[in-house]
């Protein structure tokens, strides 16, 4: 007896702790259920799954940057920018000089790629980070701009065409799939998803994300080093915008300016499906998690409609957001009200 | 110079529409110099002619961000309202009055303003999120469900935009250009926004609202009207900024219009208007506009390739904020140090 | 009837909540026609709330307000004007991007439901305002770029336009002078002869005699009495406020230890200069001074967020480098802000996070993760030995009333290697209960050797739990002195008399 009441009480805290984490689970199985339903064999397939499983990675990996700069109160809106503008520098890099290469030193010349890459997402993390917290400029304004700017130097490096001739063996390794079922880039993702539940969770950073997301002036008063953590947020957000145009490199044996141009718009859906809160402070991996795979269900499932166009999802992902936003708005609401209520009824029993 | 006259001066000095005069001369100047090509009467008609659609965005853009908020989903609406209006000018082969299509899209603008107005004003949730979303709405709509193609402009907006009021000639290239008449909508917009926000209790409310939003409800303003009529009204200038320009070029192109929203509201933050809302004026938000035009229109002139446009637009941006966020941060800091007395006191 | 007709607003049984916080716990005020009505009591007891419902700017959770006679319920901000009720708020609600015309004037246009702005119109309100309190102003000039003083005068003028007929003055003398307070009072019983009623909101009893026909004592959201000013002396007053029949006991120190923290000649431009002051093992220093008299600037140089120009920070008579908050953190100095919700707490996180990020730092590794079992443990011994009321150290802070919610805030600092904590406001918006505890841990703090620094314009507050105090005005220290050889007249009478000394 007693155990089951300590057990229904752990349970409770804890989907009280989790309630928006079970809500995105019940979402998901309910998107999943209407497409198993609907479509049937040509959903529930396994060629359907693995198409999934590469697909989501190189947006979802986006979104975990993003959700970084959403925690922190502000947001990274040029991530797509950094991502092309490093591709684009990376493919070069293997286009001329590792073609020719002996096929003992393509590994090297792609770990060359890589780290110019990295270096490019760490410098344009750092701009980023340099005009939100030195110069105070509204975050959402200056990863516009740097988005054009990022975008605008792709384009004029490239004069808009794209870059293709990249090395065989390194499209070969990211479309690969390990033990032959579980694909290069769903590890990549899984990875970085560990590792931004990890920062977020054990660090001291991850603490003072939340906490500077919360009320910056408070986090300042606090002795936290405001601008510190955040341009490490903004510099995080551009590495992992890398790993993302790794993939897609891969992916697309290409680079060019205006890949995945509406990948911006969907990582900024997934966090705040997710549970991120917009104004800052609050967001957990698991939820992201979630709320890509919900997306990346809607998007195959609707691809088996054939009377349904492409152009449809930008309509559906913007309802999908406001809807999601006026959701939690009124969740929000309601849930305060139950606390205020909760606290009133315990200070009457005390009295 | 006396009392009045240096505070006059003071005052001039510290305006935005003052400074970006300054730099927009100078770049005149300086493409002239480079190019000779700057000030011929073709070049210059073609800049107000290239100016003449932005400005009309930009002044919508400058409404909303005297509220303290911030569209962006003003060019989707105006790309959906100029596709659905010259489709049905096409296909009734409407020959009436011009007045006609403007309502047209004027109405869809507004509606889709609406939208904007009602999840904003009433869940009171952030500006930029919500237009964002929307904006992918609009632009859903327009390609999904209209399936919307790129078509030629009906004849009566043909003819509006072939309508002219002179003809301008470079006397050594022979180049001519047209001044067209709908540079009369243009100003059309402007005197009635400057009516509006000048002489309206409409309009000085969306200045209050801005300024402080709790002591606009104290002084009893009606916040959330306000803010739903100011995204209806850019809405109804997205309408007309799109109708307009489908008949200057002829065709009712959305695809060249989609993504231009950060140029327009970086020229309005340029001229002057306050990220942070209550602060702009009409003409700062005219002359930001005409420098962003000047730019990229003079990029070629001075001979550098169009391939740099986006990099420029994107630089303008950063710079431009830049400058608010320290001119406001100036005006903080300005608070900080006291009061009179304890200068006074303190020599 | 004719006696109802007299009763220009009626409160009665208002009830009202933020989060875990009752504000108001069912209060009554009655205001007659032509009164100077004073609404007193210690900060956080429910006077700026009950002041907001009035205005229509929030909803009370229940009760009625009655205003010339007509019953409400649910009062919006233009019915509250409609029924000549104007407020001047402490903060003034004026429109810093507006002129200083435009502020006084667009308030009538609205009432008066005009859709069209005439300025020259707008001017001849203005300017028809500014002379009946006898003030010249530019009306051009933005009011953010107005003193204070200006800034309350801009926001009368408004009021006096509305043809009033209840103005309420939210704790208007804070940042004002002698000779400015002087004016306002005359202001003001020139607006009574008028027949106008104001409901003057104050905790400084100096003024509330000065100026006042009737009084209403609030303390913790509920009412205390009314009564006629002539019927209660200052002791009685104070018994009214504090619920205490005698003044809290005299902090003394009797044998102070060494030198903890000294400041020699801090200079600041533009916010103070030649400060010199040292705080020893024991000591309860006290900072008094107006508004805007560079006390908040010190404190602040001290705990990094602003650095001074010219002269020394000593502690423990090193020479300290204070030039950031993590600085400062460094030497031991700890720091609660003026303003809890925005400067101090982050109200939406636990109650853990809350104490635990000023030394999240020593409990990390170096691989950067931190040790969180510890802290818990850190938390759970801070709530045991503060006494802090609450269910889960994982709630939200915003549940907390605001004494709780100050405990955490002292937590925060005490949880580090604590040398002088600052306090700028210790107890604003806090209850009475826990005032006294928080007093008292400020005491012990104290007795086990931290350096404890109070800023306040609450003398009664001040004197007795401070053992030496100094008074800045326009920046500069003006008077240091024992707290047992003064009384609160004298000190008031420094602080905001430009010629006084001591």
């Amino acid at each position: 007896m007693k155990t089951q009441a300590a057990f229904s009480n752990r349970f409770q805290s804890f989907s009280e702790r989790n309630s928006n984490l079970l809500r995105l689970l019940a979402v998901f199985v309910i998107v999943f259920a209407f497409f198993a339903i609907t479509k049937q064999g040509a959903f529930l397939k396994p060629e359907t799954f693995a198409s999934m499983a590469v697909q989501l990675p190189e947006y979802s990996i986006l979104a975990l940057g993003v959700a970084l700069t959403l925690i922190s109160g502000g947001i990274d809106l040029s991530v797509v920018g950094i991502a092309n503008l490093a591709g684009i520098l990376m493919a070069l890099f293997l286009s001329t000089a590792a073609t020719d290469a002996a096929p003992d030193a393509v590994p090297l010349y792609i770990a060359g790629a890589a780290a110019i890459g990295f270096l490019v997402g760490l410098s344009c993390g750092a701009f980023n980070g340099l005009l939100v917290s030195r110069f105070r400029i509204p975050p959402i304004l200056a990863t516009m701009g740097t988005m054009q700017i990022f975008t605008g130097l792709a384009i004029v490096i490239t004069e808009g065409k794209s870059v293709s001739g990249l090395v065989p063996a390194y499209e070969h390794g990211i479309n690969s799939a390990l033990f032959g079922w579980l694909p290069v880039p769903l590890l990549m993702f899984i990875a970085c998803a560990a590792w931004v539940s990890f920062v977020l969770n054990k660090t001291n950073y991850g603490q003072k994300l939340y906490m500077l997301g919360t009320n910056e002036k408070a986090a300042a008063f606090s002795g936290i080093h405001t601008n510190t953590v955040l341009m490490k947020t903004y510099i995080y957000s551009g590495l992992l915008a890398i790993v993302a145009s790794l993939i897609m490199m891969g992916r697309n044996a290409s680079a060019k300016a205006d890949t995945g141009s509406s990948y911006t718009l969907q990582c900024v859906l997934i966090c705040v499906l997710g549970g991120v809160k917009t104004e800052g402070g609050f967001g957990k991996v698991s939820g992201i998690v979630v709320a890509v795979l919900i997306l990346q269900t809607i998007s195959t499932g609707l691809n088996l409609f054939r009377e349904i166009n492409n152009f449809y999802r930008g309509l559906i992902w913007g309802a999908v957001l406001v809807a999601v936003l006026i959701a939690n708005c009124i969740i929000e609401q309601k849930e305060q009200a139950k606390l205020m209520k909760k606290l009133s009824m315990e200070e009457a029993a005390e009295a | 110079m006396n009392e009045l006259s240096k505070r006059k001066w003071n005052r001039l000095l510290s305006h935005n529409e003052f400074y970006i005069a300054i730099i927009i001369v100078a770049i005149c100047l300086l493409i002239e110099v480079r190019s000779g090509q700057f000030f011929t009467p073709n070049n210059l008609v073609d800049i107000v002619r290239s100016g003449i659609v932005p400005c009309i965005f930009g002044i919508g853009v400058l409404v909303v961000m005297l509220s303290g908020g911030i569209d962006l989903s003003f060019v989707p609406i105006a790309a959906l309202a100029m596709y659905i209006t010259n489709s049905v000018m096409l296909d009734t082969g409407f020959s009436g009055s011009i007045v006609v299509p403007f309502l047209l899209a004027g109405g869809i603008g507004i509606a889709c303003g609406a939208l904007n107005a009602v999840v904003i004003s009433k869940f009171n949730l952030p500006t930029m999120i919500v237009t964002l979303g929307t904006s992918s709405i609009f632009t859903g709509l327009l390609r999904g469900v209209f399936e919307a193609k790129e078509k030629t402009a009906s004849p009566i907006l043909m003819e509006l935009g072939s309508s002219k009021l002179f003809t301008a000639q470079n006397a050594d290239s022979g180049l001519t250009s047209d001044m067209p008449s709908t540079l009369f909508i243009l100003l059309g917009v402007v005197v009635v926004t400057f009516i509006l926000l000048r002489y309206t209790t409409l309009g000085r409310g969306i200045y209050a609202v801005g300024g402080d939003p709790g002591a606009a409800r104290r002084a009893g303003f009606r916040v959330t009207r306000i803010q739903f009529f100011v995204y209806c009204y850019v809405g109804l200038l997205a309408g007309i900024a799109g109708v307009t320009r489908t008949g200057m070029s002829q065709a009712a192109h959305f695809t060249s219009l989609l993504g231009t929203e950060l140029t327009i509201i970086a020229a309005t933050v340029l001229g002057g208007a306050r990220i942070t809302g209550g602060v702009g004026t009409i003409t700062g938000t005219v002359l930001g506009a005409f420098l962003m035009t000047i730019v990229s229109n003079s990029l070629v002139l001075i001979g550098v390739p169009t391939y740099w446009q986006q990099f420029f637009t994107g630089a303008l941006i950063v710079i431009g904020t830049g400058i608010s966020v320290y001119q406001a941060s100036k005006k903080y800091r300005g608070s900080l140090s006291l009061d009179e007395r304890a200068k006074e006191e303190l020599g | 009837m004719e006696h109802s007709g007299d009763i220009i607003l009626k409160a009665e049984k208002i009830v009202k909540s933020f989060g875990g916080v009752h504000a108001l716990k069912g209060v009554d005020l009655e205001i007659r026609r032509g009164e100077i009505h004073c609404l007193a009591g210690e900060n956080g007891c429910g006077k700026s709330t009950l002041i907001k419902i009035i205005s229509g700017d929030y909803v009370a959770d229940s009760g009625s307000v009655t205003l010339n006679g007509t019953r409400y319920t649910k009062l919006t901000p233009i019915e509250s004007i409609g029924e000549g009720v104007q407020v001047i708020y402490q903060d003034f609600a004026v429109f810093p991007n507006l002129t200083v015309m435009e502020n006084i004037a667009a308030t009538q246009t609205l009432m008066e439901h005009k859709k069209t702005v005439n300025w020259k119109h707008y001017r001849e309100i203005a300017q028809e305002a500014v002379s009946k309190i006898g003030f010249s102003i530019d009306f051009d000039e933005r009011v953010e770029n107005l003193s204070v003083a200006n800034k309350q005068l801009v926001a009368i003028s408004r009021a006096l336009l509305m043809s009033a007929k209840l103005i309420i003055m939210d704790e208007p003398t804070t940042a004002l002078t002698k000779k400015e307070v002087a004016a306002l009072f005359k202001i003001i019983k020139n607006l009574q002869a008028s027949g106008i009623s104001i409901l003057f909101v104050s905790h400084k009893m100096d003024e509330v005699y000065e100026i006042c026909d009737r009084l209403t004592v609030f303390r913790n959201g509920e009412n205390v009495i009314t009564t006629d000013i002539k019927e209660v002396d200052q002791k009685k007053f104070a018994y009214y406020m504090t619920g205490r029949e005698f003044k809290q006991e005299q902090y003394t120190c009797a044998h102070p230890g060494e030198t903890v923290l000294e400041v020699q000649d801090l200079g600041l431009p533009g916010a103070y200069e030649d400060i010199s002051f040292c705080v020893r093992k024991g000591d309860i220093y006290g900072i008094t001074g107006l508004l805007g008299s560079g006390r908040t600037e010190l404190a602040l140089s001290l705990f990094g967020m602003l650095r001074a120009k010219t002269g020394r920070i000593l502690i423990g008579g090193k020479q300290a480098r204070i030039h950031s908050v993590a600085d400062a953190q460094k030497y031991g100095i700890g720091y609660v802000p003026e303003d809890r919700a925005t400067e101090a707490l982050f109200l939406p996180q636990s109650i853990e996070n809350n104490m635990i990020v000023s030394v999240l730092d020593s409990y990390t590794d170096k691989n950067g993760v931190y040790h969180a079992g510890a802290l818990r443990r850190l938390a759970e011994e801070w709530r045991e030995s503060l006494h802090i009321k609450i269910r889960r150290l994982s709630d939200p802070v915003s549940s907390l009333s605001g004494g709780n919610q100050q405990k955490v805030v002292l937590a925060k600092w005490l949880a580090s290697d604590l040398r002088v904590l600052i306090l700028n406001g210790p107890t604003v918006g806090v209850d009475i209960g826990s005032k006294y505890d928080i007093h008292q841990i400020l005491r012990d703090l104290a007795a086990q050797g931290i350096a404890i620094i109070m800023i306040s314009d609450d003398l009664s507050e001040l004197l007795p739990n401070c053992n030496r105090m100094m008074i800045m005005r326009g920046g500069r220290t003006v008077c240091e002195m024992d707290t047992s050889s003064t009384t609160e007249r004298e000190v008031a009478n420094i602080i905001s008399d430009t010629a006084a000394r001591c």
